[in-house]
């Protein structure tokens, strides 16, 4: 199925939860509501049409200037080889979103990797705990806001540059 | 009376430090810290045509058999605490090498947040191997220049001015 196809199915089987559909960008992509991304999600998966089994990539981008951050899930169906795009904007402040590990296995290291390094809150996620950096780590690195910690269990994060 | 002739030529005298250092220097065993692309150079060196082995120093799998880290690759500070538990795990007299520019001063990475700008802000470092990731001869050359300050080193007069100076 296109994209176009894809979007219409998915808007006349849950209407509520799809909010725009972006047919010109390079990864044509459906922008879809946090309160109703499981369920939107299970009917992507489940659906015999459309049958996305396969969570390719899961990533966050934080729009500091919008005052969000979008999340991004890669969708991809073996059955039908089609994929398609799925974004969602949670606020900056209580970055809060429904997980989908329910529905695809993989996103459970997503999401985590996501909440690690963005701090993007998974509601219903069975092990949200830091992916990358270390437990005791303060901040989500990839946030435009974040000012990178003196030091680290007493070792420096400065030095001077070599080149003085 | 044949036996008397010939101690002149079966003898060789030095010194008992030249000795010691020589035995030492002669079986570096070091141990298998590969963190990044650098870690593909040091699998090199162990090979057969760099070869360090002729040289004594042999890969061991565990801190506790070894006398020398060889810190190959980019040292993130999550890894740095446990670098320091395996450093301190390892049996004196102990040697660092510090291998490349990340191990050296975080190199390429060293403005990234989770990068350490260089091991020797974790535990001592005794070579520094510069290059981005360092041929193998260079690697070789640092393991030379480590043989070259264990010679150095004094051990039957404990705090002479030789042994503060190693």
């Amino acid at each position: 199925m296109s994209p176009a196809e894809i979007y219409k199915k998915l808007q006349d089987q849950c209407g509520d939860g799809v909010e725009s559909f972006e047919a010109e960008a390079l990864d044509p992509f459906i922008v879809i509501k946090p309160d109703s991304l499981v369920e939107t999600c299970q009917f992507l998966h489940d659906d015999a049409d459309l049958a996305f089994d396969c969570l390719s990539n899961m990533s966050g981008v934080d729009y500091f200037k919008e005052d969000k951050i979008q999340v991004v899930l890669h969708l991809y169906s073996y059955p039908h080889r089609h994929k398609i795009v799925l974004k969602i904007d949670v606020p900056r402040e209580d970055s809060t979103m429904p997980s989908v590990e329910t529905v695809w296995k993989a996103a459970n290291w997503l999401e985590r990797e996501i909440y690690d390094l963005l701090g993007v809150v998974f509601s219903g996620h069975s092990d949200l705990r830091r992916l990358l950096m270390p437990e005791d780590w303060i901040g989500h690195p990839l946030r435009k806001d974040f000012v990178e910690p003196e030091e680290y269990h007493g070792i420096s994060t400065r030095r001077e540059s070599l080149l003085k | 009376m044949s036996l008397i002739n010939s101690v002149p030529e079966m003898v060789l005298t030095t010194k008992l430090d030249e000795v010691l250092n020589w035995t030492r220097k002669s079986s570096v065993w070091y141990m298998l810290f590969g963190l990044a692309c650098c870690g593909i150079e040091l699998i090199q060196t162990g090979g057969p045509r760099a070869d360090i082995e002729r040289f004594g120093a042999a890969p061991r799998a565990s801190p506790r058999q070894s006398d020398m880290m060889i810190i190959a690759g980019t040292l993130t500070l999550k890894m740095a605490l446990r670098t320091k538990v395996l450093y301190d795990q390892m049996p004196d007299p102990k040697y660092v090498i510090s291998m490349g520019s990340c191990a050296n001063c975080g190199g390429l990475f060293q403005l990234a947040y989770s990068v350490c700008d260089g091991v020797d802000k974790v535990i001592p470092v005794d070579v520094y191997v510069p290059g981005c990731p360092p041929r193998p001869e260079a690697l070789t050359e640092g393991l030379l220049k480590l043989q070259e300050k264990m010679m150095q080193e004094r051990w039957l007069v404990k705090g002479s001015s030789a042994q503060a100076a190693a």
